[in-house]
C-alpha cells in the first residue's frame, strides 16, 4: 500500500512585529496572542525590505517548533 | 528513523511477504470477467487467516481515514487504494491492480501487481509491462552503498523511456514492524542523492504509472486515487531487503 507523499504543510499566521533582534530575527506577536521568534525570509532580505517594530507581517510557523517562524511578507 | 533489521528479522519478513505473494498468485488466477472486487477481497482475507497471518490493510489508518478492506483493488483509471465492493465487477478489457499486505509474527509484507482481465488493449499491455520493468529497474539499485535517489532515478528513467507519466502524489516506503516506515521511496528523483542504503533496510518499492498525465486525485470515499484525466494507471510493488550480494526480493515466490 503506497503512502501519500507528505506535503510540507506550514501554518501561516498574521502578526505585528514587537521587537527587532540581532541576525534579522524579530519578536512577533501573532493576532491570536501567541508570541514567536521569526526570521526574515531570504526573499525579503534580497529585496531589502525593512521590517520595523510595529509592522504587520505574515509569518509561516515551523511545524517542528510553533514558537519559531519565518516572516514571508510585510502586510499593510 | 530508519529501523535496520537483523537477518533473522528479514527471514520473518520473507515469510510474511511469501504469504502476500501466495495470496496474490491465487487472486491473479481468479481474475476474470464477472467476478466482483469484493469476491477477491474475501478470498484474500480467508486465505491469509488460514496461513496464520493477519491482513495488514483492514483497519489501517492514514490521515485519520480507516481502510475498510483487506485488499486494494484498483481498476483502469484507479491508481491505488480502490475499495472492494460487490458492485464493482471486472469486465473483459479491464486492467486491475491488486495491492495486498499482511502482518505475520509482528512483521509486515507488502506487494502489488496489475493484471489484465481477458484481452486488453495494446496500450494497457505496454503500460503494465513498463511499470513492471520500472519496478525491476528500481530493485536492481537496491543494494548496500547505493542511495535512495539511485532507486528513484532508475524507476523514473524506465518509466519516461516508455513515455508514461509517474504518479508523484504517492511514494514507496520502508517496511518492517510497521506497514509504513522511513524512508520514503519516491518513484522519481536524482541519482546519487538521498540517504545511503545499508544492509538491513527493507523497502517497499512501488511505481505507479499513468498512460496520460501524472495528475491524480482522491475520490470522495477518501481512499480511491484516480487519474485526473481518466487515463489508465498501473501499479507494481515488491518488498525488498537490502543485503550483501544484491537485492533480496522478499515478495517473490
Amino acid at each position: 500500500m503506497s503512502m501519500p507523499m507528505p506535503k510540507s504543510e506550514v501554518i501561516a499566521a498574521n502578526g505585528t512585529v514587537q521587537e527587532s533582534l540581532p541576525n534579522a530575527t524579530f519578536r512577533v506577536a501573532l493576532d491570536n496572542g501567541h508570541k514567536v521568534l521569526a526570521h526574515a525570509s531570504g526573499a525579503l532580505r534580497m529585496h531589502y525590505i525593512k521590517i520595523l517594530p510595529g509592522d504587520k507581517v505574515m509569518v509561516e510557523l515551523s511545524p517542528f517548533d510553533l514558537n519559531r517562524g519565518q516572516i514571508t511578507t510585510r502586510t499593510k | 528513523m530508519i529501523q535496520l533489521k537483523a537477518p533473522e528479522e528479514i527471514e520473518i519478513m520473507r515469510a510474511a511477504s511469501v504469504i502476500v505473494a501466495e495470496v496474490l498468485a491465487e487472486l491473479k488466477a481468479m481474475v476474470r470477467p464477472g467476478i466482483s472486487t469484493e469476491d477477491l477481497d474475501r478470498v484474500a482475507e480467508d486465505l491469509t487467516r488460514k496461513k496464520g497471518a493477519v491482513p495488514a490493510f483492514k483497519g489501517y489508518e492514514v490521515a485519520n481515514r480507516v481502510f475498510p478492506a483487506s485488499l486494494c483493488v484498483s481498476i483502469n483509471d484507479e491508481v491505488v487504494h480502490g475499495i472492494p465492493s460487490t458492485l464493482r465487477v471486472l469486465r473483459e478489457g479491464d486492467i486491475v491492480g491488486l495491492d495486498f499486505g499482511v502482518r505475520y509474527k509482528g512483521f509486515y509484507g507488502d506487494s502489488a501487481v496489475t493484471v489484465p482481465v481477458g484481452k486488453v488493449s495494446a496500450e494497457a499491455t505496454e503500460l503494465m509491462r513498463t511499470t513492471k520493468e520500472a519496478l525491476e529497474a528500481g530493485i536492481e539499485e537496491a543494494r548496500p552503498g547505493r542511495r535512495i535517489g539511485d532507486v528513484s532515478a532508475a524507476i523514473q528513467a524506465r518509466a519516461e523511456r516508455g513515455k508514461f507519466a509517474i504518479v508523484r502524489d504517492f511514494v514507496g516506503h520502508g517496511i518492517g514492524r510497521r506497514l509504513h516506515e522511513d524512508p520514503q521511496v519516491p518513484n522519481f528523483g536524482q541519482a546519487d542523492r538521498g540517504i545511503r542504503l545499508r544492509e538491513g533496510m527493507v523497502l517497499a518499492i512501488e511505481p505507479m504509472l499513468n498512460a496520460g498525465g501524472p495528475e491524480v486525485h482522491v475520490k470522495d470515499d477518501g481512499w480511491t486515487a484516480v487519474t485526473s484525466d481518466g487515463s489508465l494507471s498501473a501499479h507494481f510493488e515488491h518488498s525488498v531487503a537490502i543485503v550483501e550480494g544484491g537485492p533480496y526480493v522478499l515478495s517473490l515466490l
